[in-house]
């Protein structure tokens, strides 16, 4: 599920601009902190507060930092390379990632930070299914998340913008769509998705660390490339099979081969259907 | 300055032809027709006319032999067995940028595994020295061709794929070599790896030479494989081939139009790009006595790739100085502590929004460059 928020992200992005946005990774890790730092501001302000407005406030608060940092990320770095050779921007993504690591590294410092258990782990069992309520509030709140934002890049304004944007830039900046705007709006939706994930990752592990970012946007990469990189159901549903294929590959095989298992399952997806589940067959004009 | 009026995507078309067209005219056809208008970068652009001029009344046989001076005169002067530590590094590193340059920078294609080559051409030394005694000398042959190997077959699925599920699937195999080390304890050694590989000797008649555990060495062992690759690409970038290599990465069905074959081409970029790898790696297993996975990991790959676009894609002097620079930047940088990786990430950062093509971009990329946006 948590994939699934993130690999959303790197679709929009990946849609409009065709760039692979490496620091994503990064920027869900800052969100898990993110969220950290409010829960301890939280706790300084007012010792006791309600755990639902706490938990829905942080996961907000953490939304917006994250998506205010995507779309500073996207203004500074990428703006400015957006003429130029593709590789480019790769490379300003990969020095952000290095420069939001070791600035979270320094100020939270090296090592895993304990992430409070705002609700406390409750569990439940249905016939032979076992879950807890995290589990739950976590899938309630993606599947939401995720319902929201499908309704807006279908319906509104701004979403079917988007879609031009990503469908033909320049029929769409010929119809008076402001092509910077909406890149902006893509890395604010994307990032704060991200920041979602961040939080919920915390909440769900209970830990977080610098390094987080870096394994997590890999994966949740792979999965929006496996439901068909740009396409937002495809990412959504990516991630779900990535997950699932994952703690299955963990529960049957063994926890060492997961992460092979994973990426074994992409190479048999990308052979049999070169561009991902649900991606379309683009058919080069010439 | 504008030399031609009109439609602006008109004058698009013809200068991606132009673009295309050079893979097959001589170049010195084109030379200077085309007016640069980059607004940024101007500073940069100031100094590197005013050193390009400075140096070109220089022959260029005459600059790459004082090159060749220096590098090889260096032991001598700098004793200090640190820098000559790091120059070695820097030195396999610079193989390797040259390897992935053929992939990415000639043939155009995306390759996010690079260093699961450079972990195969190290644990193949590693293994065939362990087991069957096989020496250096021959190991790097061995390495080469086993790496080559499995570039080739790992390239087998870029005839279906395309651009970024390419680039995809080379990540996927980078981690899959990597975790498979590290899982396979049997034969890898797991996450300790190997241990006591033979450092290289060399036999002159009844005298032996031991390459032992000191830098110098193997200082001169890279650079010499250094000269040698690329003496060898700076052949075969001008060769049918590299020619090939060039069209596929401009336009893939233009290309196949034209007449090249695909499919061998892109065989050739990742069989030449492992081959390189694959000694790369086999030096350092030499000169380590040791592997193991984490030498291999997904954020080495990423570095590689750096070197070559830092340096200039396609550009062979390119990869070497983006390698040379990547490598002792984090050096120079000791003195902000801790603070190191993150002026490292600022630096990498600043010399991309200056020089978007590379430090040295190539000629073709360069024109291109105002011309063509974002595919």
């Amino acid at each position: 599920m948590i994939y699934a928020l993130i690999a959303l992200g790197y679709t929009l992005v990946y849609g409009i601009l065709q760039l692979i946005n490496f620091a994503h990774g990064e920027i869900f890790m800052v969100g898990a902190y993110l969220g950290l730092f409010v829960y301890t501001l939280s706790q300084t302000v007012s010792g006791n507060l309600a755990a639902t407005p706490l938990t829905i406030s942080i996961i907000v608060l953490a939304m917006i930092g994250t998506a205010a940092l995507g779309v500073t990320i996207e203004r500074f770095a990428y703006r400015p390379l957006r003429n130029s050779p593709r590789l480019a921007p790769l490379i300003t993504a990969i020095g952000l990632s290095f420069l939001l690591q070791n600035a979270v590294m320094l100020i939270f410092g090296p090592s895993d930070k304990n992430f409070p258990q705002i609700i406390k782990s409750q569990n439940y069992s249905w016939g032979n299914v076992a879950f807890t309520n995290l589990q739950i509030l976590i899938a309630l709140t993606s599947i939401l998340l995720m319902v929201v934002l499908n309704a807006f890049i279908k319906n509104s304004k701004l979403g079917k913008a988007m879609r031009a944007l990503a469908d033909d830039p320049k029929a769409a900046s010929l119809v008076g769509i402001n092509p910077d705007q909406i890149i902006s709006i893509a890395f604010l939706i994307g990032s704060g998705l991200a920041g979602a994930g961040g939080v919920m990752f915390g909440m769900y592990y209970n830990t977080i660390n610098f390094h987080d970012g870096y394994l997590v946007g890999l994966k949740a990469f792979t999965a929006a490339v496996l439901g068909g990189i740009g396409n937002v159901p495809g990412a959504m549903l990516g991630g779900l099979l990535i997950g699932i294929l994952e703690s299955l590959g963990a529960g049957y095989l063994s926890s060492e081969w997961k992460n092979v298992f994973a990426f074994f399952i992409l190479f048999l997806v990308l052979l049999l259907r070169p561009s991902g589940l649900l991606g379309s067959r683009v058919v080069k004009k010439v | 300055m504008k030399k031609r009026t009109g439609d602006p995507t008109e004058e698009k078309k013809f200068r991606k032809l132009r673009a295309l067209n050079k893979s097959v005219i001589p170049e010195y056809f084109y030379r200077g027709s085309i007016d640069s208008r980059s607004k940024r970068a101007g500073m940069t652009r100031v100094l590197l006319g005013a050193l390009k001029s400075s140096s070109a009344s220089l022959p260029e046989s005459f600059k790459i032999s004082l090159l060749l001076v220096v590098i090889f005169t260096l032991p001598f002067f700098d004793k200090n067995p640190y820098h000559i530590d790091i120059m070695v590094t820097a030195g396999i590193f610079m193989l390797l940028a040259s390897g992935l340059n053929v992939i990415v920078g000639f043939a155009g294609i995306l390759n996010l595994g690079y260093a699961a080559f450079y972990a195969m051409g190290a644990y193949t030394y590693a293994l065939v020295n362990l087991h069957l005694g096989v020496p250096f000398w021959a190991g790097l042959w061995v390495s080469g061709f086993v790496t080559a190997l499995f570039g080739i077959l790992l390239a087998l699925p870029a005839f279906r794929l395309s651009g970024d599920y390419l680039a995809i699937v080379t990540l996927g195999f980078g981690e899959i070599v990597r975790i498979t080390l590290n899982n396979l304890d049997r034969i890898t050694g797991g996450p300790n790896g190997l241990l006591g590989i033979q450092h290289p000797a060399l036999h002159f008649s009844s005298y032996q030479y031991q390459f032992g555990v000191r830098s110098e060495p193997y200082y001169f062992l890279v650079f010499s494989l250094v000269v040698i690759v690329v003496f060898f690409l700076k052949r075969l970038e001008s060769s049918r081939l590299g020619r090939a290599w060039v069209a596929i990465r401009e336009d893939e069905l233009a290309a196949s139009c034209m007449g090249v074959d695909l499919g061998w081409a892109k065989l050739s970029a990742f069989g030449i790009g492992g081959f390189i790898a694959g000694i790369a790696g086999c030096v350092f297993a030499a000169k380590q006595g040791t592997v193991s996975p984490d030498s291999f990991d997904f954020v080495v790959s990423v570095m590689i790739l750096a070197m070559v676009v830092l340096g200039g894609l396609g550009n062979i002097w390119g990869a070497l100085l983006g390698a040379f620079m990547l490598n002792l930047l984090p050096e120079f940088l000791r003195g902000f502590d801790i603070y190191r990786m993150l002026f490292f990430g600022i630096a990498m950062i600043l010399i991309m929004l200056l020089r978007p093509q590379g430090i040295l971009g190539e000629r073709r990329h360069k024109e291109e460059f105002h011309s063509q946006s974002s595919r």
